[in-house]
């Protein structure tokens, strides 16, 4: 790390300095006005909508349940009597969709397959054709291993990891670290649906929207320090992100209270529930909420008195960031069951 | 922009060494990494190169996984703690990375596997190439030859300056990389005529198993090893690994803790603490302090730094000034004025410093070495070449004062 530069420069050298990145240039960065912070509603809802009946007599999600209680959430999440509804509210046809998964607990804790399966049911529905939809992570082995079908061609919704496709010369920087975003997100993207799982973090206290967006970047190690604080809020201003990020639908189907982000089965419960909002902030602080209630039921410390409370939440809805709410009485939080 | 100098031929230095070191070290411009790494590998390489080739846009040529089986460069780490629920804590720089299983620690490099912490760069170069001993800049070790120079992806600290953050930012999976082993540098640096190994370009600290292992097996070939470092290391790493090396150029990147804080984002402590620790160990050391304008160049921090190096390295080790040119998130700085870099040497030297450089101003008086008893020049310097040597065994021919530093191989 230093000046002692290697001979041969980087191909778009010249491209890169004429878009010239300098330390806090991001906070002069104006966001369309879709995006910014005054989009958001004054209370911002919050929708965990359960069904005790999920896996019906098994331990695999159903897929007809899953579609139902799909449809619940964003019934109740958008107020509309239909699911096509909702959808048609934050997705229009002719726009490429991107699903953003978290693949990293494998099979037992990763964003379910039939979940997101479902959501691109509906996305078709609502007029997405099935070649613009895109299930992606950082790595497409990761994507494999967590249960997705590799695909990238045909008429058929695309899956496969930022490895396949690699990430953008341009430095994107936000705040104090510059990062090479995906060019799934870059360039396949013009809408954004995150689709995390309610986790533990052993670094940032919990982890859900915001922290899912780490997948979007080449380098998140070096947005790990300080329990992830400010550097979480931080990439979620990259205008790359927050210009096409509509919702999250957080898969808290099988969840996981301590240890995380791994999958450990010890530490892992079904909670067999969606929680979704369009206020990442809100959906994150009441997730962190279920995990906290969790781990008292499990005689566990408190995240904060672990040293772990998420602090980046305060940082993410402070005005530097506007990305949500953290305050209660800003949400309105909407708890729905399926019979 | 490039750091990169070229030398001129030089006359008074038309012994055997030196034409040869003129062809293989001035060769290289090429486009792209790639042929870059290929060309630094070329003699006799065996290996095909990576496989990471991209499309342009942002479809998969093929609908399958890459194969990027990374086995062969994933080894157990060697400077690490398990603790309990399969996370492990590194102890290979100050960070101190607490890692969760499936997770990597700050450098990007090394990752925690069910409890077990792997490197996943030894043997995994992503940058080669010959380069003049004087690029590094090491001017009191074995001058005039050539380094053979190897780096893998990553690093652990994050300087807003840094010149190669393409490759030290980036995780070992985003870039092409060949394998090449220890043994195999080593008898690439022979065949190449190199009587030294640098590790370099992006931070050796955090492919230390790799750096030891080649250490090793150059020195069992007859070639040296030399660190160019940023010194954030632990003191146990930094004895049992770069104490298998010959020589070690630190980057002391300021002197002042809040730098390091926010433009490095690392600490000056541990650093200098490596230094006194190279310094006890009998190391050769040189220091580079890169000068970057309105951040690091004040008067006070040249003096502190001028008084902490004599103290405690020593008035005999040299000490570089270099000049910064904006890259990577400081784009918004001017380069250094050479005034400024001027100003810090008269500090230095004033201080009682033996051998204080300018560096990255080709040309520049202060680039060449002065006996500091009768101040004869002594090795005159342009650029990355030498274009007049008259040190004779390791004395100041004119006064006999001994000049310290590895002038021959
Ligand atoms: S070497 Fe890497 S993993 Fe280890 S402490 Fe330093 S930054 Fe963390």
């Amino acid at each position: 790390m230093r000046q002692e530069t290697i001979t041969a420069r980087r191909k778009f050298l010249k491209n890169f300095l004429a878009n010239a990145v300098v330390v806090g240039a991001g906070d002069q960065l104006s966001l369309p006005v879709a995006a910014s912070a005054n989009s958001h509603p004054a209370r911002s809802r919050v929708v965990i909508a359960r069904d005790p009946q999920l896996r019906g007599s098994g331990s695999s999600v159903d897929s007809q349940h899953m579609l139902k209680l799909l449809d619940r959430t964003m019934q109740s999440l958008f107020e509309a009597d239909r699911a096509d509804e909702a959808w048609k509210k934050i997705v229009h046809p002719g726009q490429c969709v991107g699903l953003k998964v978290n693949s990293l607990g494998g099979r037992g804790l990763s964003s379910n397959p039939v979940l997101v399966g479902a959501i691109c049911e509906r996305l078709q529905q609502a007029g997405i054709r099935a070649a613009d939809i895109v299930v992606w992570d950082r790595d497409t082995r990761e994507l494999e291993r967590a249960g997705f079908r590799i695909s990238a061609s045909g008429n058929q919704v695309q899956c496969f990891g930022t490895d396949r496709v690699g990430y953008e010369d341009d430095l994107a920087a936000w705040g104090s670290v510059g990062s090479r975003l995906s060019k799934i997100l870059t360039r396949r993207c013009d809408v954004l649906i995150g689709v995390p799982v309610l986790k533990d973090h052993d670094g940032a206290g919990v982890t859900m929207a915001l922290k899912n967006m780490y997948g979007a970047i080449h380098n998140p190690n070096k947005y790990h320090p300080n329990g992830c604080d400010p550097y979480i809020a931080d990439v979620n201003m990259l205008p790359e992100i927050r210009t096409r990020m509509r919702l999250t639908i957080c898969d808290a189907t099988t969840a996981c209270y301590e240890g995380g982000p791994a999958y450990k089965p010890q530490y892992s419960w079904h909670e067999n529930a969606l929680i979704a909002s369009q206020d990442p902030v809100a959906l994150d602080t009441t997730g962190w909420q279920i995990i906290e209630r969790k781990r008292a039921q499990q005689g566990l410390k408190t995240l904060e008195a672990d040293g772990r409370a998420p602090r980046y939440l305060s940082t993410a809805a402070d005005p530097r960031h506007r990305l949500g709410t953290n305050d209660p009485q800003r949400m309105e939080k909407v708890e729905t069951a399926l019979a | 922009m490039s750091l990169e100098q070229t030398g001129h031929e030089n006359p008074a230095l038309a012994g055997a060494d030196f034409p040869e070191r003129a062809r293989l070290a001035g060769a290289p411009v090429l486009p792209d990494r790639r042929s870059f790494l290929r060309c630094a590998l070329c003699v006799g390489a065996a290996g095909t190169l990576g496989t990471l080739e991209q499309p342009l846009d942002a479809t998969p040529a093929a609908p399958t996984a890459q194969n990027r089986d990374d086995s062969h460069f994933t080894v157990e780490a060697r400077f690490y703690e398990k603790l309990p629920n399969r996370r492990i804590r590194c102890k290979l720089c100050p960070r101190e990375c607490t890692v969760g299983d499936r997770e990597r620690g700050y450098c990007g490099v090394r990752e925690n596997r069910g409890g077990t912490y792997y490197t996943l760069v030894h043997s995994r170069v992503c940058a080669a190439h010959i380069d003049p001993i004087e690029k590094k800049p090491f001017f009191h070790y074995l001058p005039g030859t050539l380094a053979f120079s190897v780096a893998t992806a990553g690093c652990n600290v994050n300087c807003k300056f840094c010149q190669n953050w393409d490759i030290s930012q980036a995780r070992p999976e985003q870039l092409p990389a060949e394998y090449v082993a220890p043994q195999r540098v080593a008898e690439l640096a022979k065949q190449n005529r190199c009587p030294s190994i640098a590790y370099t370009y992006s931070e050796p600290v955090i492919f230390i198993e790799y750096l030891m292992d080649t250490a090793d097996a150059g020195h069992a070939a007859g070639i040296r090893s030399v660190v160019v470092s940023n010194g954030y290391i632990q003191d146990k790493a930094l004895r049992e690994a770069y104490g298998r090396t010959d020589a070690v150029k630190i980057d002391l990147k300021s002197f002042s803790e809040s730098y390091y804080r926010q433009v490095v984002s690392g600490e000056l402590k541990p650093v200098l603490d490596s230094i006194v620790t190279l310094r006890r160990m009998g190391k050769w050391l040189e220091i580079v302090y890169l000068v970057v304008p309105t951040l690091n160049d004040g008067d006070a921090e040249f003096r502190d730094l001028a008084r902490w190096v004599k103290t405690n390295a020593g008035a005999d080790v040299p000490l570089h000034f270099t000049r910064f040119h904006p890259e990577y998130l400081l784009k918004n700085l001017p380069i250094t004025p050479v005034p400024t870099l001027e100003r810090a040497k008269q500090i230095a030297d004033a201080e009682g410093l033996h051998y204080v450089y300018i560096g990255n101003v080709p040309g520049h008086p202060a680039e060449n070495t002065l006996c500091p008893k009768c101040g004869h020049m002594l090795v005159q310097r342009m650029g990355l070449e030498i274009t007049q040597m008259l040190i004779d065994k390791g004395e100041c021919p004119f006064c006999h004062q001994p000049i310290p530093g590895i002038w021959h191989a």
